[in-house]
C-alpha cells in the first residue's frame, strides 16, 4: 500500500483562499481515486503562502479488474442494432456468448476492464483537477494558457511504497513536470530538495524554515504574542479572523511586539485598532488596568541577525504615518462638532446623492427622522428623541475619519455625538441604527436605536420598491435582503407590536413626493427630458385598512425573509404558511408567536393526531360540498345526534369554540392550541364509531355540518389546511 | 547583486540604479511619456503594448499628476505630483519575482535584515477597462510596489501576459533613506557642490498645483476640453485605416489614445474641483473607459499590436 504525496508550488497565495483551497484538492482529489476503484486509510491537506500539500495514506496500488455483463440483442435482431450493441460494448462479435433464452437466442458481452497502476489514475486525475481548480479568481500568465491562482511554478507528486522505494508520478501540466523535490523558504530557505516521503518532507521543510500546518503557525503566533504581551503586563486582544489570515501571510512566522507613540494613544481604541488592522494586520495589545491599547503586534516571516529590530522599527514608522493621519481627522472631526453641532458636521449630505431618484442623503434622512417619529410611539420611545438621533445619526459619514475608514461609520457617529453634548441614546442610535448587519448580528434594543434602525432600513426598503429596483435572482446590489431581515428581526426581537401595512403604506408616501421632486428638479437640469414620477395608486383593502398595493407586495417580500429566518430556527415553512393566511399577518410578532405556539403543538402526540383529524374532517366535507355543490355551514343540531360519540363531540366543540375565542383575543396561541388540543380525543372518536355519509339524508347533513363546525373552530388558529403531512 | 550593495545617498540615486538594473537585465530604458497622466500605467508604453501577441519590454521613470492628492507640500507622504517607476515585460518571465527583489537588492534593501511580504492585492483600472492578480510588495509592513500580472486591457485578454512592476518611488526612496518628511529627502548627492533636497525642487510646485488643483482652475474651460478630446479622441478612430495621401495603412491608435489620456487627466481635475457628484462620477469614469477600449481597439489592428503587415 503505498502512500502519496503532492505539493502544488506557486507564487503567493491570497491568505484568505489558503484554507479551502487546500481542502478542496484533497476532497476532489480522494474523490477522484475511490471512484477509480482504488481505496485509501487516510488523507490530510496543507497549505502556506507558496503551496498546497496533500498527503494520502495507504493507498491501494492499482485499481481492481472489473467485468460486466452486458445483454444485448437477439441473434435474428437487425444487423444495425447488433452493430450497436458491438460499438457500445467494444467487443467483436466472436466475443460474444450466445445465451437461450425464453424468447430465442440472445447475445450476451462480457467487457472486462483491467485494474490500473495508482500512478497512472493519479497523474490523470491531477493533470484534471488542477486544470479545474475551484479558485475564488484565477489568471493566466507569461505565454501559456494553464490557470492558477497565481503563477504554478512546480509539482511534487510521489509514491511512496512500504519499502521506502520513491516512484515519480509521471505528469506533466502544460510544461510544468512533476517531480519529487520542493524548495523551503523563500529568504531562508537553501535551495531546491528532494524528498522520500511526507514526513521527510515536513522535516526538511521544517528545516528549510517552513511550518507546514496552517493551525501551527497560528498556535506559535497566538502563543507568542500572548507571552510577550504578559511579560510587559499586558493582554493581547483576540482576533481569530486576523489570526488565521496572518498564519496565512508568513511561513515561519516571527512574532514582534512594538510601542504606539504616546501621542496616538489619545484615540479611540476602535480606531487604533482598525487602523492597525485593516492597514498592517497588526494584532492590538491593550493594558487590562485602563483598557487603552498601547502596543501593536506584528508578525513577520523571516528571522534576522538583529532580531527584528530594523522590521520592528519600519512597522513603528508606517504605523505612525497612518496614526498622524488619523489623528488628525479625529482632531479636526471634534474640532467641527464642538463648532456646528452633529448635524453641522452633516450639512454635506444635502450635496451627497442617495439614488438619482431617491434625491440626496440628506432628504433621505429628513424621511427617516419623520418614519423613527412615527414609529417611536409602537416602539416604546421617546418621539422627540428618535426624531433627533434619526437626524444626526448618519452626519458622521461627513466627517474625515469615516471617509478614511469607512468601517468606522456609525461608532464614529457615536464618539461625536457624546462630544456634541447630544443624550446618551441619541449616540447610542448613532452606532445601533445600522443594525443588525446580517443574520447572525445583534440586534439592538435601546427604543431609540430601534425605532432609528427600523425606519432607515424601511425608507431603503420603500425607496428601492418605489422604483421598481427590487432584488432578482442573486442580484440584490442594494442589500435589500438584508435590510428586510433587519426590519423582521428587530420587531421580532423586541416583540414589537407594529402594523407594518400602516408604516409602509405611511413611508411610500414619503418616497413618493420625494420621486416626483427629484424627477422634476432632474428635469430642469435635463433639459426637459420627461422622467415619469410615481404613478397614482388606487389603495386596496386589507383587514379592513387602505394600504398601499406596493406595502402589501412588500410585506411579502419581509415574510419570505422572515420565513428563511424562522426556519433557521426550526419552524417549518408550511407551519408559517398557516399561519401567514390569518388576518392581522403584519403584526410579525403575532405571526412568530402563533407559528411557535403552532409548531410546539404539531409536535405533540395531540397535535399529530388533531392534525389527521382536521384533514379528514375537511377532506370528507370538502368532497361533498364539492358533490352537492352546497356549503355545509348552517350549524349542526345536537337534536339529530345519534351516537354517544357524536354528543361528545357537540359537547367538545360547544367548550372549545368560546374557550379558544377568548385564548385568541388575549393572543394567547398556546392555550388556543391547547383548547383544540381538547378535540382531539371526541374526534377521533367520532370517525372511529360514526359513518358520516348515513342513508338518512337528514342526518347525513347534520354530521357534515358538524364537521364543519370541526374546520371553522380549528381554522380560528391557523389555516391547518396548509400544513403538509 | 549582492547584499552588501552600499546604501543610496540620494532620491536621484535611487532612480539611477533601478535604470541600471533594469538596463542589465534587458528591458528597453523609456523616457516619460510627455503628457499628464495619473500614473504610469498610462504611458502607452505599458497601456498599448500590453496588447497584441508580440514580445515587449521597458523600464522608465513616469512623473505622475494625482491633484486630489496636492497638500501645499506640508503632508511628509502626500503629493500631487510624484514619480513612479515602471516595468513591464511581456510575456511575464517565470522568475519575475526574483528579478523583482533583485531590484530591491539593487537599491539597497538587504533581504537578510528586512521583511518582504507578497500580499493580496488585485489591480483594477475602471478607467482603462483593466484588470490584473498580483499583490502589493511590503517591506517591514509598508507598501513599496504593486506587482501584478495583467489579465485584461481596454477590455481585451492579454496574450500573453505582461507583467507590470510599479514602485512608488518617494516612499520608496524615503524609506531607504530614513527620511521622515518628503521635502526633507535629498534629491542629488548631499556632498555635491550644490546639495538640493526635494522640496528646494518641488515645494513651490505644490503649492501652486494645489491652489490651482482645489481652487483656480476654470472648471467650464476643463469641462469644455474634457469634450473636445473625446470627440477629438473618436474623430481620429473614426477616419478610413488607408491614408489617402500616401495610400498607406495607417491607423492612428496612438494620436487617439493621447485624447484619451488627455480625457482622464481633465476628469481628475474636475474631480479636485468638487464639481462631479458621486452619480456623475461613475458615468466619466465610463466615458474615458469607453475611450480607452476604443484606443484598444485600434491598436490591436496595427503592426506593434501583432497584426500582420
Amino acid at each position: 500500500m503505498p502512500d502519496l504525496l503532492i505539493e502544488l508550488f506557486s507564487e503567493e497565495i491570497p491568505a484568505r483562499m489558503q484554507t479551502k483551497a487546500a481542502e478542496d484538492l484533497r476532497a476532489r482529489l480522494t474523490e477522484a481515486l475511490v471512484e477509480a476503484g482504488l481505496t485509501y486509510a487516510g488523507a490530510a491537506a496543507f497549505s502556506t503562502p507558496r503551496r498546497l500539500a496533500l498527503t494520502v495514506q495507504g493507498l491501494t496500488g492499482q485499481s481492481p479488474t472489473t467485468r460486466e455483463e452486458r445483454k444485448g440483442p437477439r441473434v435474428d435482431a437487425p444487423e444495425k442494432a447488433i452493430e450497436g450493441f458491438l460499438r457500445g460494448a467494444g467487443l467483436t462479435r466472436e466475443q460474444l456468448e450466445i445465451r437461450d433464452e425464453k424468447k430465442g437466442q440472445v447475445y450476451f458481452a462480457t467487457i472486462t476492464k483491467p485494474g490500473r497502476p495508482a500512478a497512472e489514475i493519479v497523474a490523470e486525475e491531477l493533470d484534471r483537477i488542477i486544470r479545474n481548480f475551484p479558485w475564488p479568481k484565477s489568471m493566466r500568465w507569461g505565454a501559456g494558457s494553464l490557470r492558477w491562482v497565481r503563477p504554478l511554478h512546480s509539482i511534487l507528486c510521489i509514491l511512496t511504497d512500504e519499502a521506502g522505494e520513491v516512484k515519480v508520478v509521471d505528469l506533466d501540466v502544460d510544461g510544468i513536470r512533476a517531480g519529487n523535490s520542493t524548495e523551503g523558504h523563500r529568504f531562508m530557505g537553501a535551495g531546491r530538495f528532494a524528498v522520500t516521503s511526507f514526513d521527510d518532507y515536513r522535516t526538511k521543510l521544517r528545516r528549510a524554515h517552513v511550518i507546514l500546518e496552517a493551525e501551527e503557525r497560528a498556535q506559535h503566533i497566538w502563543q507568542e504574542a500572548s507571552n510577550q504581551a504578559f511579560a510587559s503586563g499586558l493582554e493581547l486582544v483576540e482576533d481569530s479572523g486576523l489570526l488565521a489570515e496572518v498564519a496565512g501571510l508568513v511561513e515561519w512566522p516571527v512574532v514582534l511586539m512594538g510601542r504606539i507613540d504616546e501621542a496616538f494613544l489619545g484615540l479611540p481604541p476602535e480606531v487604533l485598532q482598525t487602523s492597525m488592522k485593516e492597514h498592517q494586520k497588526f494584532f492590538s495589545v491593550k493594558n487590562p488596568k485602563t483598557g487603552r491599547i498601547e502596543r501593536f503586534v506584528t508578525v513577520a516571516n523571516v528571522e534576522t541577525a538583529d532580531q527584528g529590530a530594523t522590521i520592528l522599527a519600519g512597522n513603528q514608522k508606517v504605523l505612525a504615518a497612518r496614526l498622524s493621519d488619523a489623528k488628525f481627522f479625529w482632531e479636526n472631526d471634534l474640532r467641527t462638532v464642538q463648532a456646528q453641532g452633529l448635524e453641522g458636521m452633516g450639512a454635506g449630505l444635502a450635496h451627497v446623492t442617495f439614488h438619482n431618484k431617491l434625491g440626496s442623503q440628506a432628504d433621505r434622512i429628513a424621511r427617516i427622522a419623520a418614519l423613527a417619529r412615527e414609529i417611536a410611539p409602537h416602539v416604546g420611545a421617546d418621539a422627540d428623541l428618535a426624531e433627533q438621533a434619526a437626524k444626526v445619526a448618519k452626519a458622521d459619514l461627513q466627517s474625515a475619519m469615516v471617509g478614511e475608514f469607512p468601517e468606522l461609520q456609525g461608532l464614529m457617529g457615536r464618539y461625536y455625538a457624546a462630544a456634541a453634548g447630544l443624550p446618551a441614546e441619541v449616540a447610542a442610535a448613532c452606532q445601533e441604527h445600522y443594525s443588525p448587519l446580517g443574520p447572525g448580528d445583534a440586534v439592538p434594543s435601546a427604543p431609540v436605536s430601534v425605532a432609528v434602525a427600523l425606519a432607515d432600513k424601511i425608507d431603503t426598503l420603500t425607496g428601492f420598491w418605489a422604483i421598481d429596483e427590487k432584488p432578482t435572482g442573486s442580484k440584490d446590489p442594494y442589500a435589500l435582503r438584508r435590510a428586510a431581515l433587519g426590519v423582521d428581526r428587530l420587531v421580532v426581537h423586541g416583540q414589537l407590536s407594529v402594523k407594518l401595512l400602516d408604516v409602509l403604506t405611511g413611508s411610500f408616501n414619503r418616497v413618493g413626493i420625494a420621486i416626483s421632486e427629484t424627477a422634476s428638479q432632474n428635469k430642469q437640469k435635463l433639459g426637459g427630458i420627461n422622467i415619469s414620477g410615481g404613478a397614482f395608486q388606487v389603495l386596496p383593502e386589507v383587514d379592513g385598512r387602505r394600504v398601499d398595493a406596493r406595502a402589501v407586495n412588500l410585506l411579502s417580500f419581509l415574510h419570505d425573509r422572515l420565513k428563511v429566518h424562522l426556519k433557521d430556527d426550526g419552524i417549518r415553512h408550511d407551519v408559517i404558511d398557516a399561519c401567514l393566511a390569518m388576518e392581522g399577518n403584519d403584526d410579525l410578532t403575532l405571526l412568530v408567536k402563533r407559528a411557535t405556539a403552532l409548531a410546539d403543538f404539531l409536535k405533540t402526540d395531540d397535535g399529530e393526531n388533531l392534525l389527521q383529524g382536521f384533514k379528514r374532517a375537511n377532506n370528507i366535507l370538502t368532497q361533498a360540498e364539492a358533490k352537492d355543490g352546497v356549503e355545509y355551514s348552517y350549524g349542526a343540531d345536537v337534536k339529530f345526534a345519534e351516537t354517544d360519540e357524536e354528543k361528545a363531540l357537540f359537547a367538545a366543540l360547544a367548550t372549545a369554540e368560546p374557550a379558544i375565542a377568548i385564548a385568541l383575543k388575549s393572543e394567547d396561541f398556546a392555550g388556543a392550541m391547547g383548547a383544540i388540543a381538547a378535540l382531539r380525543a371526541p374526534i377521533d372518536a367520532f370517525f372511529t364509531a360514526v359513518q358520516v355519509n348515513a342513508e338518512s339524508q337528514v342526518i347525513r347533513r347534520n354530521r357534515l355540518n358538524l364537521l364543519s363546525s370541526i374546520r371553522h373552530i380549528c381554522l380560528q388558529a391557523a389555516d391547518l389546511t396548509r400544513i403538509e403531512g | 547583486m549582492s547584499d552588501t550593495t552600499e546604501k543610496p545617498r540620494s532620491f536621484q540615486e535611487i532612480i539611477l540604479r533601478l535604470q541600471a538594473y533594469w538596463a542589465a537585465q534587458g528591458c528597453a530604458m523609456m523616457q516619460p511619456y510627455d503628457m499628464e497622466v495619473g500614473a504610469g500605467t498610462f504611458h502607452p508604453a505599458t497601456t498599448l503594448r500590453s496588447l497584441g501577441s508580440k514580445p515587449w519590454t521597458a523600464a522608465y521613470v513616469q512623473p505622475s499628476r494625482r491633484p486630489t492628492d496636492g497638500r501645499y507640500g506640508e503632508n511628509p507622504n502626500r503629493l500631487q505630483h510624484y514619480y513612479q517607476y515602471q516595468v513591464l515585460i511581456k510575456p511575464s518571465p517565470p522568475n519575475l519575482q526574483d528579478l523583482y527583489l533583485g531590484s530591491l537588492r539593487a537599491i539597497g534593501i538587504d533581504m537578510a535584515l528586512h521583511d518582504i511580504r507578497f500580499v493580496e492585492d488585485d489591480w483594477e483600472s475602471p478607467t482603462l477597462g483593466a484588470w490584473g492578480l498580483g499583490w502589493e510588495v511590503w517591506c517591514d509592513g509598508m507598501e513599496v510596489s504593486q506587482f501584478t500580472y495583467f489579465q485584461q486591457v481596454g477590455g481585451h485578454d492579454c496574450a500573453p501576459v505582461s507583467g507590470e512592476l510599479t514602485y512608488g518611488l518617494e516612499r520608496l526612496a524615503m524609506y531607504v533613506l530614513g527620511i521622515d518628511h518628503v521635502m526633507d529627502m535629498p534629491f542629488n548627492d548631499p556632498a555635491a557642490p550644490i546639495p538640493l533636497k526635494y522640496g528646494d525642487v518641488f515645494r513651490q510646485t505644490e503649492e501652486e498645483y494645489s491652489r490651482w488643483n482645489f481652487d483656480v482652475a476654470n472648471t467650464d474651460v476643463l469641462l469644455r476640453h474634457f469634450e473636445e478630446a473625446e470627440a477629438e479622441c473618436q474623430a481620429i478612430l473614426a477616419q478610413e485605416a488607408v491614408d489617402p495621401k500616401t495610400g498607406k495603412r495607417i491607423i492612428m491608435a496612438h494620436p487617439a489614445y493621447d485624447q484619451c489620456i488627455k480625457a482622464s487627466h481633465l476628469f481628475n481635475l474636475l474631480d479636485a474641483r468638487g464639481v462631479i457628484s458621486v452619480t456623475e462620477r461613475q458615468a466619466y469614469i465610463g466615458r474615458v473607459r469607453a475611450l480607452a477600449k476604443q484606443c484598444a481597439d485600434a491598436f490591436v489592428q496595427t503592426n506593434a499590436g501583432g497584426q500582420a503587415a
